[in-house]
């Protein structure tokens, strides 16, 4: 059986009597795109956050590439493979389109102890972001204030950034969201080509993209994994129907 | 409206030849008063590297300006006296070389910033401003009981200390001095704002988190920033204290603190010359408006106020028309 790249194991964690991750275990194969679904405070996010690193987990283990990765911090998981892109884009939004990019490059450098040297003038790094602006599409507003991007290039612009640190596993908290008909295409087409460089955790309430993209589709309820498989069996789950879509028996 | 690069020329330009000129006209106080604002000056560039680029509110700047002092005041006091400064273990004796006064100032300063930051940057927003400024508090009511080093009164220096080569009692070599070390400040933070480090750090400060997933350290960035800032107002401190020949507990209080932040608030956050328009616009306020009533702080505040209602950019977004800096 392939390793995982990803894998969580019964991974706990508790907000006062809220338990926002009940033993959740999943893992992320090479080449594959691994949906998380599941209704608003399923727990999505904070799975998310425990997996990146912004939230340590009650108990449990999170490993990447096979090695523990539980009690490390978020700079050390992104350092060992991990390129997230966040629900609401984490911006600079005073910088450039270019500027963003470039600050991808240099944390994957992990030389940013240069104080002299304009950093524009660093062509490997420049060539790194220009390379990530190209395949999502935003080569032509590399000179372009970031806070006048429209919300779907800002999507895009998220997943630039991820590219340059050539991760091992990306790991996207709902990159469709507020991207309309078109962009949501568009993306959709690009995350299925990405796959084959690193797989995809996907967390995505945009069910065309997620039944067009994933391999595997886990459906989070209350912080429980209630079902994971693939897009049919999924489709025709009994549990993800009463529990996710509403649906009686 | 202007653009930016051109009042930045404009005003060194000018800061340059009002002292120039009254050196040819003889107006030795006009070259103290621009001598003054040049300080002052460097003062807020070096606080305008922690505050502009990486969004530390410091209210304890005052520390480094007054340690800087400090340390001039003490070397010239031992080497005046012909006291040593210290005997056990070794030798140190005072000094009245600048460099070697401004290595001192600039090195204490960066280990200050050093203690000041690790702690104070375990916090953000109100209480670093408050822990901050708890430090500024710290260090003057230390100078005030420091008995050895004229408590209350401060200390004076009889005679301004040398610069090889240069007669540093003449007003306009002093300026002059004090001039090129403030361009080449300048310099130094137009490179760092340009640099790889000077991006990470205006990310860590619009978006630690993301600075942290691209696998960079948001608070090592802001330490780093806090130390060059500490430095710099350090050396500030070490030319304040030569211009006056004078160091008291004054240059660590809360109000110089203020009065640092009001230079920058005054010229522009994050603008290149800010800090010098913000710190001559201070010192003309000061000269005018204090010959006219002593109250002159009166009118400060109210230009503050509409700098702060209309002007977020400060004078420098007024004159150019841009309220926000990037380059």
């Amino acid at each position: 059986m392939t390793d995982p790249i990803l894998a969580t194991h019964d991974l706990q964690k508790s907000f006062g009597a809220l338990k926002a991750t009940d033993g959740v275990s999943i893992d992320l194969l090479p080449g594959e795109i691994h949906a998380v679904i599941g209704p608003n405070g399923a727990g999505k996010s904070t799975l998310i956050a425990q997996i990146c690193g912004g939230l340590m987990p009650d108990a449990g283990r999170i490993d990447l590439l096979g090695q523990n990765v539980t009690h490390t911090n978020t700079r050390k998981r992104a350092k060992a493979g991990i390129g997230r892109t966040f629900q609401i884009s984490a911006l600079a939004m005073e910088d450039t389109v270019l500027q963003n990019v470039l600050l991808g490059a240099l944390g994957a450098s992990g030389s940013p102890w240069r104080f002299f040297r304009p950093i524009l003038s660093d062509t490997t790094l420049r060539d790194k972001a220009t390379e990530a602006l190209t395949r999502v599409g935003l080569q032509d507003y590399a000179a372009t204030l970031t806070s006048e991007l429209s919300h779907g290039q800002r999507r895009q612009l998220e997943v630039a950034v991820a590219l340059t640190l050539k991760p091992k596993a990306f790991v996207m908290d709902e990159p469709m969201a507020g991207l309309g008909a078109e962009g949501s295409k568009l993306l959709t087409g690009f995350l299925d080509a990405l796959r084959s460089e690193a797989p995809i955790l996907l967390v995505e309430h945009d069910m065309d993209a997620v039944f067009a993209l994933a391999d595997r589709i886990s459906v989070l309820v209350y912080g429980k994994i209630i079902e994971t498989g693939t897009v049919d069996q999924i489709r025709s789950s009994q549990a993800v129907r009463e529990a996710y879509l509403g649906e009686g028996a | 409206m202007i653009r930016e690069r051109h009042l930045n020329a404009l005003v060194l330009l000018l800061l340059f030849a009002v002292p120039l000129w009254a050196f040819f006209n003889d107006a030795p106080f006009t070259i103290t008063l621009a001598t003054r604002a040049v300080i002052f000056a460097l003062a807020a560039v070096g606080l305008n590297i922690a505050l502009g680029l990486g969004g530390l509110v410091s209210f304890g700047h005052a520390v480094f300006f007054g340690i800087g002092g400090y340390s001039m005041g003490i070397l010239a006091h031992h080497a005046q006296t012909y006291t040593p400064l210290m005997e056990a273990p070794f030798l140190i004796e005072g000094t009245k070389s600048m460099p070697v006064i401004w290595l001192v100032a600039m090195v204490t300063s960066a280990f200050a910033a050093l203690l000041i930051g690790l702690l104070s940057l375990r916090t953000a927003g109100v209480y670093f401003i408050m822990i901050t400024l708890a430090f500024g508090q710290m260090f003057y009511f230390f100078s005030i009981s420091w008995a050895a080093y004229g408590g209350e009164d401060g200390l004076s220096v009889y005679v301004r200390n040398g610069f090889p080569g240069v007669n540093t009692l003449v007003p306009i070599n002093f300026f002059a001095i004090c001039f090129v070390i403030l361009c080449l400040v300048v310099l130094l933070n137009t490179l760092i704002a340009k640099s790889p480090f000077g991006l990470a750090l205006s990310a860590a400060r619009q978006v630690p988190q993301r600075v942290q997933t691209v696998g960079l350290d948001p608070t090592r960035l802001k330490l780093v920033a806090f130390v060059i800032s500490g430095v710099i107002t350090g050396l500030a401190g070490a030319l304040f204290a030569d211009l006056n020949r004078f160091v008291s507990p004054t240059m660590f209080s809360w109000q110089m603190s203020g009065e640092i932040m009001i230079f920058i608030i005054l010229g522009g956050v994050a603008r290149l010359c800010g800090p010098i328009i913000g710190a001559v616009t201070f010192v003309m306020l000061e000269h005018f408006l204090g010959g006219l009533s002593e109250y002159w702080h009166i009118y400060l505040g109210v230009l503050l106020l509409i700098i702060v209602l209309f002007a977020r950019g400060g004078l420098v977004g007024l004159i150019t028309g841009r309220e926000v800096a990037h380059d």
